[in-house]
């Protein structure tokens, strides 16, 4: 194999395969970098605990753009090297408690970013393009712990001043839940156009969803546009309440009362294996 | 006619925004007070303010993804934002990472979110921090998620216009880089900012005492907003307005 077949093996989706959640799950690796939407935007719920359930190691985290339920869960169990994150929050229900426990004991590696530097480092990824740069930042604690970054004077020289470089990130995997996909392995995702950038700028994508159809979501043209196509889509499996107790939009509300129960568990050491244990003893739901 | 301290703060910022040079308002995530007083500003300026609510679906037209409100504010399309801060210093510098010397922190919250961005492109930024303590208003953060200022190279056309606290409202000037007493609420002194502010700041001879909400306002506040803030914040509508969550939005797919 050529170097040239070697990239276009590992940066190439695999045909979007139909499986079940397991297999799913045994395709991430341990040590993966994996974007991770945020809370609001279809959040694979029972992929992570699937994942946690294989005990997954040393997984590497971008969020996109922040952390909430999932990304706390997965460093509570030990999952997590490293994660990068404008903000790791529980949202309404407060701080995330193993995430913070993490960040001051050191545990896990935090790289802090700001939102709109990993839009544009996925945006860059998109693009095939190493970097892009971004307006703002300049002279935040951000940027100063940034090596990684780098601040440059206008190079059209048009008076512009500097302006900030933020290198492209490509994530090995992209994951979430969707309400819809189909048979072909096209992936509805209407508004949360998050995810389509996630996916574009991924080597690869893996999805559950509510329901497989099988009528193609790209031949009409009232879904065609908020869909991702199979094209990005390696991996697909059809998994009931696959975002719960988060929400999922046009299914399910997010069920606060479930999330402040582990804000609560979550904020010791025992309390947090409690929560833990049903999940590790579950068996992976079945597949159709 | 009275109020509870929420409907206070949410008329003070009502105000704020309710100015012919602000035509289109963001409010970030997990922002009652900030969300429904942008809504109440749009129902008493006769619709003309444009609301973009980043918290679920409600009041929120973006359709491009996370990265949209970042575009669009650097286009210069959001004239007004409002960020928060576990610290905020004498130069406008907010912190919302954590206190101690970082990485080692002391104490760690949940991170910059876009501050580090939206500090720079939106002309109005109005500082919302309920919390009016010494260990809030610092002589100098710990972390800077966002500077207050910028030299003179920098690119850059927005920033702080504005502090809101439990105690007080404050301008703050860029040229001079110092925040000034502007209004004092009811029930409160000038000596009492002073006592719970860790900066310096000016403070001019009269203090106007801050207004209070006018029934008018209070009853747009109550029947209209609170019903809409609901869609979005069930919990605060609840709890301020007594007013339960509205029924699940049509099935989309």
């Amino acid at each position: 194999m050529t170097a040239a077949d070697q990239w276009f093996a590992d940066v190439l989706p695999m045909p979007a395969k139909i499986r079940n959640l397991p297999e799913l799950a045994d395709l991430i690796p341990d040590g993966a970098l994996l974007a991770v939407p945020p809370e609001y935007s279809f959040v694979p719920m029972a992929l992570v605990h699937q994942l946690i359930r294989r005990r997954a190691r040393r997984l590497r985290l971008l969020c996109v753009p922040l952390g909430g339920l999932a990304v706390d869960l997965l460093i509570g169990a030990g999952c997590v090297a490293e994660i990068e994150a404008a903000a790791v929050s529980l949202g309404e229900n407060g701080p995330a408690p193993q995430f913070t426990r993490a960040a001051l004991t050191g545990r896990v590696k935090i790289v802090d970013s700001t939102c709109p530097a990993i839009h544009t480092a996925l945006q860059a990824s998109e693009k095939g393009v190493p970097f892009m740069p971004l307006g703002g930042i300049i002279g935040s604690d951000i940027e100063a712990h940034r090596s990684d970054w780098r601040i440059v004077d206008d190079p059209l020289q048009q008076g512009n001043g500097p302006i900030i470089l933020i290198p492209a990130i490509q994530p090995e995997f992209a994951i979430f839940h969707s309400p819809l996909a189909d048979k072909n392995g096209n992936v509805w995702v209407g508004r949360r156009r998050e995810l389509v950038t996630m996916a574009h700028a991924a080597k690869r994508t893996l999805v559950t969803a509510e329901r497989i159809c099988d009528e193609d979501l790209l031949d009409n043209e009232q879904t065609a546009a908020g869909t991702l196509p199979a094209l990005y889509v390696s991996g697909l499996a059809e998994v009931k309440n696959g975002a719960k107790p988060l929400g999922l939009t046009g299914c399910y509300e997010r069920d606060s009362a479930a999330i402040t129960v582990y804000a609560h568990q979550a904020s010791t050491d025992a309390g947090f294996a409690d929560y833990l244990a049903p999940i590790l003893a579950a068996s992976p739901p079945a597949s159709p | 006619m009275t109020y509870k301290p929420q409907e206070f703060l949410i008329s003070v910022l009502t105000n704020l925004l309710n100015q012919p040079h602000i035509g289109h308002v963001a409010v970030g995530a997990a922002s009652p007070i900030p969300g429904a007083a942008a809504l109440l500003a749009q129902k008493r300026g006769g619709d003309r303010l444009a609301v973009t609510i980043i918290h679920g679906n409600a009041h929120n037209a973006f359709t491009d993804g996370g990265r949209e409100l970042f575009d669009c504010a650097g286009q210069g399309r959001i004239d007004a934002f409002f960020l928060g801060g576990v610290q905020i210093d004498g130069q406008a510098n907010i912190n919302l990472l954590g206190t101690g010397n970082y990485p080692s922190l002391e104490r760690r919250f949940a991170g910059s979110f876009g501050s580090a961005y939206m500090y720079f492109v939106v002309p109005n930024v109005i500082l919302f921090r309920p919390e009016h303590s010494r260990r809030v208003f610092v002589e100098k953060v710990d972390f800077i998620s966002a500077p207050g200022l910028s030299g003179p190279d920098v690119q850059r056309r927005g920033g702080p216009k504005a502090l809101v606290t439990e105690l007080c409202l404050m301008s703050f000037d860029a040229v001079v880089g110092k925040f000034r007493l502007e209004s004092v609420h009811p029930g409160h002194s000038v000596e009492e900012v002073l006592d719970n502010t860790g900066f310096a700041f000016d403070v001019p001879e009269q203090v106007p005492q801050t207004a209070a909400p006018s029934e008018a306002l209070l009853r747009d506040l109550r029947s209209l907003i609170g019903p809409e803030i609901a869609k979005t914040y069930p919990e605060f509508a609840a709890q301020v307005f007594a007013i339960s969550a509205p029924a699940k939005g049509p099935e989309i797919i």
